[in-house]
């Protein structure tokens, strides 16, 4: 074996670069040639990308709604599980104990417990968004590491991942989310306790393995890569080799697939608990809303399921619009990614 | 061929009994047994009857030994009685698999025409006026929660016309058989249809047109044109042809996991098909007919694989079943 590791970083990299095969996105170097790097190229297609920064201008808004919803409790001065029962004004019920419409004291109206809609969407942003980050961030971190394993060591890692895959195709996602969250909601089970735990859990573990296929391919093109084999004979060791060499390759696929993931994520988390498995009331969530709603609509409060319905889809509509923004940043050509 | 389908088979019920045996596991880890008794028995009831209830179901012995009962009454056809009626499993799927049928099948011709026609014309027609339309509306329906858009299409269309006295559309829970009026029961179905068809479509938009316009750029599309072939031809034999491998994936996958239940699309319409019963019994803690739904279900997702792998050898001379 070659031994030229006395300092195997720099070495490496240096020959490397001389060979012009390096990443130009590795963390340090990245900075040293950033007027040319991929990343600002992708950036400053994006930035010029008009929907796309819109979409981004939402999601900017639609997270600050969620970080100062109190404010917005504030300023409305209705708090969110606040009930206006009277008899002092504002009312929130009519004379027939029906919701009241939007107007001057409540702009979306109220719900069937007399509480105030915009308020409670503000509210329900918080769950839909740390549900859509955290769930998908568990999706594709684990989907990354099982992934590189597969790719990078191959053998018995790679055959369970096909076999749990094959498995997951066969299951029917949903029915199963339900059964599994409707049985924890009441009796929790280790890791699963009810509401945000086990929804986080159920969507992340039905998601990762799309995540790892995707990965697996990558690292099995990218390992017959020359600079690999470069790495190799200057004897870098698997693990360097897995995460200097071949992970910062994967990380422009990973961005766009996570982008792509967070709605997908927040569906999932608005379907849970719009079918009652979900987030319980009384905490405030688009889903639960639409969900409670679906039984009074048709007397006549068309805003209460309205109003929730529209906040959730201009948010999976925004992070649709900037994930496509995304991907056609990093890939022009639109041969890269599925 | 007869190989690869006794070894579909064979890994396809492999699966199922893995399922039967997480359901089982999940109801008996969870709260299932003592719930199920406790209610029926009802809330006057003493720890005695309670027990009596229990041990009627058989819900007091370990879960193995439920699940050979469940096994050996499966062996003869029988799906079990769920605990609430005593009613036959057979018989509650039974009634239900006609209304999921029904809605999946009337969607899926629905949202392959929508799809295939608008990928087709967006791929043809790439960046005309056309394609940018086609595009954007299969962003905003793939962006679109399934319930809210039934919902959105309740309000607007049976809503609002029903209180201005222009009643066309029927109620949501409106289920009439093909068997009894055929007229009746397409009528009762197509806001389901549309909101089931108009979420799935946008997919085959989007696969339909991405994979055309790589395969417009093979050699063999350019040698078809270069022979003189019309581009009709060119377009519908050559390139869809070659194109339709991902869609009859994605085409496979879907129809095999609604078969089991569109959950969603019947719950928001109130139709008692598997997806709903399912979604009642999991309430209940049910575990007969959870379990018969689930078996369905990935009866469903394994048959749709098998036939998506025969179509392939159908639609490309090269692929080989083995």
């Amino acid at each position: 074996m070659f031994n030229i590791q006395q300092q195997p970083g720099q070495a490496e990299a240096a020959l490397l670069e001389t060979m012009g095969a390096v990443p130009a996105a590795e963390g340090e170097a990245a900075k040293k040639i950033e007027g040319r790097s991929p990343w600002r190229l992708a950036w400053e297609r994006l930035r010029h990308d008009r929907a796309a920064m819109i979409s981004l201008g939402i999601i900017a808004l639609i997270v600050l709604v969620a970080i100062f919803a109190p404010v917005v409790a504030a300023i409305t001065g209705h708090g969110v599980y606040q009930q206006f029962r009277g008899p002092q004004p504002p009312l929130g019920l009519s004379a027939t104990d029906q919701p009241v419409g939007p107007g001057s004291a409540f702009l979306l109206g109220t719900d069937d417990q007399a509480r105030d809609i915009l308020v409670r969407i503000a509210y329900g942003a918080r769950i839909s968004l740390f549900v859509g980050v955290v769930a998908t961030a568990v999706t594709v971190f684990g989907g990354l590491v099982i992934g590189l394993a597969a790719g990078f060591f191959g053998g018995w890692v790679d055959s369970v991942l096909a076999r749990f895959l094959d498995w997951l195709l066969a299951v029917p996602f949903l029915l199963f989310a339900i059964s599994l969250v409707s049985v924890v909601q009441i009796h929790p089970i280790g890791p699963l306790q009810p509401g945000l735990p086990v929804v986080i859990i159920v969507l992340g573990f039905f998601g990762w393995a799309a995540v790892g296929r995707i990965v697996r391919g990558q690292v099995l093109s990218i390992r017959e890569k020359e600079y690999i084999e470069a790495a190799r004979a200057l004897g870098a060791g698997p693990w360097r080799i897995m995460f200097i060499d071949i992970l910062p390759n994967l990380l422009a696929q990973l961005i766009v697939y996570t982008t792509l993931l967070i709605p997908v994520t927040i569906v999932g988390e608005a379907s849970l608990s719009f079918l009652g498995v979900g987030i319980q009331p009384p905490t405030a969530d688009w889903g639960e809303m639409i969900s409670s709603a679906s039984g009074i609509y048709l007397y006549g409060s068309w805003w209460y399921l309205l109003f929730p319905s529209l906040a959730l889809l201009i948010t999976t509509l925004a992070f649709n619009i900037f994930g496509d923004g995304v991907r056609d940043a990093f890939d022009p050509r639109g041969n890269l990614f599925v | 061929m007869t190989r690869f389908l006794v070894r579909r088979t064979a890994q396809g019920l492999f699966v199922m009994w893995l399922m039967t045996v997480t359901v089982f596991l999940i109801f008996f880890i969870g709260p299932g047994p003592a719930l199920v008794a406790r209610t029926l028995a009802g809330r006057q009831a003493t720890l005695a009857q309670v027990a009596e209830v229990a041990h009627r179901l058989l819900l007091d012995r370990p879960w193995y030994v439920q699940y050979g009962h469940f096994v050996w009454l499966l062996l003869h056809g029988n799906l079990g009685y769920d605990y609430y009626h005593s009613q036959s499993v057979n018989s509650v799927i039974a009634q239900a698999f006609p209304i999921t049928l029904s809605l999946v099948v009337g969607a899926s011709v629905l949202w392959l025409a929508i799809g295939l026609a608008s990928g087709i014309v967006s791929a043809v027609k790439t960046r005309s006026i056309w394609d940018r339309t086609f595009t954007t509306l299969a962003l905003l329906f793939y962006s679109m929660p399934t319930f809210v858009l039934g919902f959105l299409l309740i309000l607007g269309l049976y809503y609002e016309l029903s209180i201005h006295h222009a009643s066309i559309f029927p109620a949501p829970g409106t289920w009439v058989p093909l068997t009894q009026n055929p007229l009746q029961w397409a009528h009762g179905l197509i806001l389901p249809w549309f909101t089931l068809a108009l979420v799935t479509a946008a997919t085959y938009t989007r696969l339909t047109r991405g994979s055309m316009l790589d395969v417009s750029g093979e050699d063999f599309i350019r040698t078809a044109r270069s022979k003189g072939m019309s581009e009709r031809r060119v377009i519908f034999r050559h390139n869809l042809r070659a194109s339709l491998t991902p869609v009859v994936t994605q085409f496979g996958l879907d129809v095999g996991v609604l078969i089991g239940g569109a959950i969603i699309t019947e719950s928001v319409f109130s139709l008692p098909g598997l997806g709903y019963t399912a979604v009642q019994a999991i309430n209940q803690q049910d575990l007969p007919v959870v379990i018969g739904v689930v078996i369905v279900a990935s009866a469903g997702v394994i048959v749709a694989n098998v036939l998506v792998d025969i179509l392939y050898a159908v639609l490309d001379p090269r692929v080989r079943l083995h």
